[in-house]
């Protein structure tokens, strides 16, 4: 009765047969991976979590509009999608060079892996200069009755709702010297700062533009944290994703794989860099796009 | 055809046809790009729809509803053409799909857990309510009372 069973299972589970017909790397890699997602997973429903628990969250629209040698041009989204084309396309590069490895085309895989390096490069260097803009932007704040000027830190967001023209007028009246004059620099760019620091608290307010400073109140400060602690993590596994190229790189031109017969190791690696393209989809979505 | 490196181990999808190949891969990044577009048309129509006077609050969950949805599109292709889960063996697949299920749940409960977080709060701590809710729109008035209602807030 039970020989039937005895039989089938020793075709399949008793060695000499892989049960999921894949070798043993390449299954580790897709388990690694699932854990991986839940992590992310865990890290982007938490965020969820705590949105759904304010009364108010920022327009990501309206903290993620610059784009580098646009000055304080309004472009919402157009820096975040070149971002996420680069990732796409290393992604392409990426599958051209796992199929250049099943031929054994050695040139081809250098070839796309190179290019593989080169979006994940650029893609650090955006988001490089995307958190650098954050961190050092000067927003005019509404702090306690007066006007204070915050960039987006884990302590201070400057990204709540828009504060009215006269209240913001009334707060100006007890704001420092210093803080105004840096306001009144942004609203008239020829004036130096030591102009503008000889003039009166009345003429320096004067010489705001209400109007175009947008001031808001603080925003939730849990922002920062999710923001930069997410979109870190997911960059450092774009970081150790271009390293582990540059190490399949290295690897292919010392011809290890031509000498081990396979380039099974370049499609792990792309599993790798796959799976951070696809993790960037869902950050892409809950922090750039809802 | 047997695998280079592993006897166990058949070779059970195709490698060799070059052109079907790339004609999938062109596709698929066809796919990611004009979906990646939309969903920026979304966002921006969002944004537009926040400038307004009076959001329409339906609609802005609508579109947030659709990105979703358009995501989900992207990662399916993504997971099963990029990586090829899709030419794996069925059991394999459904070592990996099935406990990703969890996050149904997950998503929900932790959601609802926030939401019902700050229904509380907006109830039971006035501080919290009062220094966190957004103005109305429109608002070049005088600053509405302490004591206006919760906007629908239960």
């Amino acid at each position: 009765m039970a020989t039937t069973a005895t039989v089938h299972q020793t075709k399949w589970w008793s060695g000499g047969k892989s049960p999921f017909n894949l070798e043993y790397g390449k299954l580790m890699m897709w388990y690694f991976l699932m854990s991986d997602a839940f992590t992310f997973g865990a890290f982007l429903i938490s965020y969820g979590s705590i949105r759904f628990s304010q009364n108010f969250w920022p327009d990501p629209n309206v903290v993620f509009n610059a784009f580098p040698g646009a000055g304080h041009a309004n472009l919402p989204l157009a820096f975040v999608s070149v971002m996420t084309f680069i990732l796409i396309i290393s992604s392409v590069t990426m599958v051209l060079a796992v199929h250049a490895g099943h031929k054994g085309d050695k040139a081809g895989v250098v070839k796309w892996l190179f290019w593989t390096i080169v979006g994940g490069v650029a893609f650090l260097s955006c988001q490089a200069w995307e958190w650098h803009h954050l961190i050092t932007g000067e927003h005019a704040v509404l702090v306690d009755g007066k006007i204070d000027i915050i960039g987006q830190t884990m302590r201070g967001n400057p990204w709540g709702s828009l504060v009215s023209h006269d209240a913001a007028l009334a707060a100006l009246q007890n704001t420092p010297h210093e803080t105004l004059v840096n306001l009144a620099h942004q609203s008239n760019h020829g004036s130096s700062h030591e102009q503008l620091a000889a003039l009166t608290d009345k003429d320096l307010i004067s010489k705001i533009n209400l109007d175009e400073l947008h001031v808001r109140t603080k925003g939730p400060i849990a922002f920062g944290g999710y923001f930069y602690g997410i979109t870190g993590f997911h960059g450092f596994h774009v970081f150790s994703g271009v390293v582990i190229n540059i190490v399949m790189l290295m690897m292919t031109q010392k011809n290890v794989f031509q000498n081990r017969g396979h380039y099974l190791m370049i499609e792990k690696a792309g599993l790798y860099w796959h799976f951070v393209d696809l993790v960037w989809v869902f950050v892409f979505l809950c922090f750039y796009l809802i | 055809m047997q695998h280079p490196a592993f006897e166990e181990v058949t070779i059970h999808h195709e490698h060799a046809d070059d052109g079907t190949f790339y004609k999938k891969v062109k596709k698929t990044t066809l796919l990611l790009s004009v979906i990646t577009v939309i969903e920026l048309v979304i966002g921006l129509a969002i944004y537009n729809i926040h400038k307004g006077e009076n959001p329409n609050e339906f609609l802005i969950l609508a579109f947030k509803g659709m990105v979703c949805i358009l995501t989900l599109a992207k990662a399916y292709y993504i997971v099963s053409v990029f990586m090829h889960l899709g030419d794996e063996i069925r059991n394999m697949i459904m070592t990996i799909v099935i406990p990703l299920l969890l996050f149904i749940w997950f998503i929900a409960a932790f959601i609802w857990d926030g939401n019902s977080y700050k229904n509380l709060r907006n109830t039971y701590d006035k501080h919290f309510q009062e220094s966190t809710m957004p103005a109305k729109h429109g608002a070049h008035k005088e600053e509405a009372k302490p004591a206006a209602p919760a906007s629908g807030k239960e």
